[in-house]
């Protein structure tokens, strides 16, 4: 699993609310620096990436592990 | 230059107001420049004190724990109950409340336009609504609207 500088976890917590969340979070942080996001919506598994798309915050990786998704998306320039 | 969206909120149950604020909310946090036009029973929820609803009468595609015939939904507290028990399979799920998806609007900067025609039409006062909206008529829409990329009418 790939280094980060802050973490979320949105366990429990269904679809917008990851996506809010992590935009809220990214605000916060400086370019190039990476967030480790976990969620138990499975509706993530679509949405992080096209967030992350729209928003040009590169998806570094994203995995499931036990029912849960880890993405870490670094903070785009 | 931003994405925008537009959306028309005609409705003012509880089930009705989750697609504008939640749309809303989300294209904000994609970058889209994003506004909600709130007209007929959809200024419910631009009220102060929203207490949404939702009925099983007249709407028979929602799921109930056991099947309740239309003429017993006229039953004085069936919608309570019914309302109760959405918000309670809501909060169970994880799912955002209907006032935390407006202000989560409000703070990314989503419009949101009282249609002024139906709130001098409901005798509405702009007391009765939060802080923050704006108003405006058909115009005001059909120009943000000419422009946007994703219309919604809701």
């Amino acid at each position: 699993m790939s280094d980060f500088d802050t973490e979320i976890d949105t366990s429990g917590l269904n679809c917008p609310l990851p996506v809010l969340k992590a935009r809220k979070m990214l605000n916060e942080m400086s370019a190039s620096q990476r967030l480790r996001l976990i969620c138990t919506d499975t509706g993530a598994l679509k949405d992080i990436p096209a967030f992350c798309k729209m928003t040009g915050n590169p998806l570094l990786s994203s995995e499931e592990v036990e029912g849960k998704l880890y993405f870490i998306i670094e903070k785009g320039a | 230059m931003a994405k925008k969206l537009a959306i028309i909120a005609s409705k003012g149950t509880l089930d009705g107001a989750y697609p504008p604020f939640l749309l809303a909310s989300t294209a904000a946090a994609l970058g889209f420049e994003a506004k909600i036009f709130f007209t007929f029973y959809g200024l419910q929820l631009l009220k102060k004190d929203m207490s949404l609803k939702v009925s099983p009468l007249g709407n028979p595609a929602m799921p109930m724990p056991v099947p309740v015939p239309s003429i017993v939904q006229i039953i004085p507290g069936l919608e309570a109950f019914a309302t109760w028990m959405m918000q309670r399979k809501l909060k169970k799920k994880g799912v955002a409340s209907v006032a935390e998806l407006r202000e989560i609007c409000l703070k990314s900067d989503v419009e949101l336009i009282a249609c002024q025609m139906t709130v001098d039409l409901f005798d509405f006062k702009n007391s009765d609504f939060i802080d923050g909206i704006s108003h405006g008529g058909a115009a005001t829409f059909l120009e943000f609207a000419s422009e946007a990329d994703i219309t919604l009418y809701i």
